[in-house]
């Protein structure tokens, strides 16, 4: 039964969107886009229990069977990133933003929905399919949509940001084409456990190389890593704040997978991390994106800006996960996409609260903030120390398994690294608390008339919030997933 | 192989990678967005150049089987050379996906020159600096 219903984690979202579209009732819209994501959260959710251990489900669209047809492929990481997105975009769809996003009169707000659920058909796609150049045609249909969910934003630099994002975007794109066009040339297939067996990497074939430089470079754009980020935090921050929660929590995190499907499946462990010698690039990398970027959000005086260069730098932690090559750290990295995921979409969710009541999120508008809106508040305060890596949260549990993966590798100067980049979160954390907390408002802005957020904003917030500190207690679920997803991809299995 | 021999051999590809980055070179180098968007589009257009060249076989036809009454359903006596035509399909999906992205970032240049009553990028961000 399972196994042939999970073509509809792709195959709902895509029918809804033009459903959206024809019915043109915001309020139907909603309902209909949040019937959809739950459906599709469920299927994800049973998917995963039906492959833990290490099964697999196999879908044949069109009844082709592969490597000639297009196979939708379900083993533990697939079923980790469905369950991922969809959760997400679960807690987010339920999240009521009170009129939508500033710039989408009443009329034309169902499209507004389409368009959202395009996203989330693209993500999904790129998670579940087996096929290159499936891959790409998904990874351009999420990307389309969300170049024009972050145009919506208030701002007039939202479109702006959207435009370098676009550019940004294509050019990552393109730049994964050519990679699967290369591996094409080298392979004669399209389908990836294909590709994977007929490839033999090495270092004397030129062609391999550059597939690989291709595919890494065009995907790092997409993610967002270190040097090539600049996009993430004008898109993120000019974005609707639903948007960015929803972004934040799972856009980068499909790419993730996609970059750790590449390097460990396609290509192999054993080349790139010992002939070719990745990590040597990698690594250094994800440290400045840890160190800069969180340098960078010390100094930001809009809360979401701050929180998108904080992104940047969280990606740096799953990067490095990534470059340590063992279970431990990849493990590590992928529960990461999970923690981020919670703590960086709850916080985007608070954002959406408190501009909501307050009108701004300059850190000067909120001032004594925390009496007023005090569960919001708590909420900030939750995801903060999420982010700095407390005790008790899901910000540990990664860099736990970060720092055992790394010290496993004998990195011991990198663990330090980790360690007091965690205190450069700490300084950015606490500006804000002590602003939200312990600042007087400024007498030019009364503070007065500002009341806690409603019920439907608060709820999702706290979802996410509470699931940090679930999470950050009982990792069976989180880290039992992401360990045997990364025995998997070092095996070089999908 | 020698530099002459690969530059004749492969000079498709050596035109592919010019003109690729004649296109990356143009949305750098540009202010103007409709610049830029052409230089996408010419960027783009390597690529899918790639992937035909990529599918050329020396001296292959277009993959269609000649009906010959003789051998209904055959080749016919002699093996015909086709080329590849699956690069191609693929490149009509890129296509759209080209054509869609032009699409966008046109409608959002508008959007910008609307906002900002420019469509050159440092005029905006001038513009910007001075209302914020």
């Amino acid at each position: 039964m399972i196994e042939k219903i999970v073509v509809l984690e792709v195959v709902l979202p895509l029918l809804a969107a033009p459903v959206c579209v024809l019915v043109r009732n915001p309020r139907l819209c909603r309902l209909l886009s949040l019937g959809v994501v739950a459906i599709c959260f469920a299927i994800a959710a049973a998917a995963l229990l039906e492959v833990r251990g290490g099964g697999v489900i196999s879908y044949q669209l069109g009844g082709w069977l592969p490597p000639l047809g297009i196979e939708y492929r379900v083993s533990t990481v697939n079923a980790y990133l469905l369950a991922l997105v969809t959760a997400m975009a679960l807690v987010v769809f339920s999240f009521d933003s009170r009129g939508g996003p500033p710039r989408v009169p009443e009329q034309r707000r169902h499209l507004y929905y389409a368009v959202f659920l395009l996203c989330i058909s693209g993500l999904l796609g790129i998670a579940i399919t087996g096929d290159a150049f499936n891959i790409f045609v998904f990874l351009e249909i999420s990307s389309l949509s969300s170049y024009i969910l972050v145009s919506l934003g208030g701002h007039r630099r939202a479109v702006l940001s959207a435009f370098y994002y676009l550019v940004m975007g294509t050019i990552g794109g393109v730049f994964f084409m050519l990679g699967v066009g290369l591996l094409y040339q080298a392979t004669g297939t399209l389908n990836l456990r294909d590709i994977a067996a007929r490839l033999e990497p090495s270092l004397d074939d030129r062609g391999t190389v550059l597939a690989l430089a291709l595919l890494v470079v065009g995907i790092s754009i997409k993610l967002a890593v270190f040097p090539l980020h600049h996009w993430l935090p004008d898109a993120y921050s000019f974005a609707p704040p639903k948007v960015s929660a929803f972004l934040a929590a799972t856009a980068t995190k499909v790419s993730f997978y996609l970059l750790a499907m590449i390097l460990f499946t396609i290509f192999g462990a054993a080349f790139v991390f010992e002939e070719l010698r990745l990590q040597a690039v990698l690594l250094p990398l994800s440290i400045l994106a840890m160190f800069l970027a969180s340098g960078a959000a010390i100094f930001q005086t809009d809360l979401r800006r701050l929180l998108a260069y904080s992104s940047v730098a969280q990606i740096g932690y799953m990067t490095l996960g990534l470059s340590t090559a063992n279970v431990t750290g990849l493990a590590g990295g992928l529960v990461h996409l999970f923690n981020h995921a919670v703590m960086k979409g709850g916080l985007f969710l608070v954002v959406a609260c408190l501009l909501y009541r307050v009108g701004s999120v300059h850190i000067d508008a909120l001032a004594g903030i925390g009496r007023r809106m005090p569960l919001t508040a708590a909420a900030l305060v939750i995801g903060g120390l999420s982010l700095i890596g407390v005790p008790g949260t899901v910000g540990f549990v990664s860099k736990w398994y970060l720092v055992s993966g790394v010290l496993e590798r004998g990195w011991t100067a990198a663990a330090v690294l980790i360690l007091l980049s965690s205190l450069l979160a700490l300084v950015y954390v606490g500006k804000v608390v002590e602003v939200v907390y312990f600042r007087k408002p400024a007498e030019t802005q009364p503070i007065d008339h500002v009341r806690e957020a409603p019920l439907g904003m608060l709820a999702p917030a706290w979802v996410l919030a509470v699931a940090a500190i679930f999470f950050g207690l009982t990792t069976n679920w989180t880290y039992g997933v992401a360990r045997e997803a990364a025995e998997l991809l070092l095996a070089g299995g999908i | 192989m020698s530099s002459i021999q690969s530059l004749s051999g492969l000079w498709a590809y050596w035109l592919i990678i010019a003109l690729m980055m004649v296109g990356l070179y143009i949305v750098i180098a540009r202010d103007n967005l409709i610049k830029k968007v052409m230089g996408l589009n010419i960027f783009q257009a390597a690529a899918i150049l790639f992937y035909v060249t990529m599918a050329k076989v020396t001296g292959g036809t277009a993959p269609i089987v000649p009906h010959d009454p003789a051998h209904p359903g055959g080749h016919g006596e002699h093996e015909i050379l086709y080329s590849n035509p699956l690069p191609h399909v693929l490149m009509l999906t890129a296509i759209v996906v080209g054509v869609a992205t032009t699409a966008l970032a046109l409608a959002l240049a508008v959007r910008i020159h609307g906002d900002y009553g420019t469509a050159e990028e440092d005029e905006a961000v001038i513009y910007d600096m001075e209302h914020t």
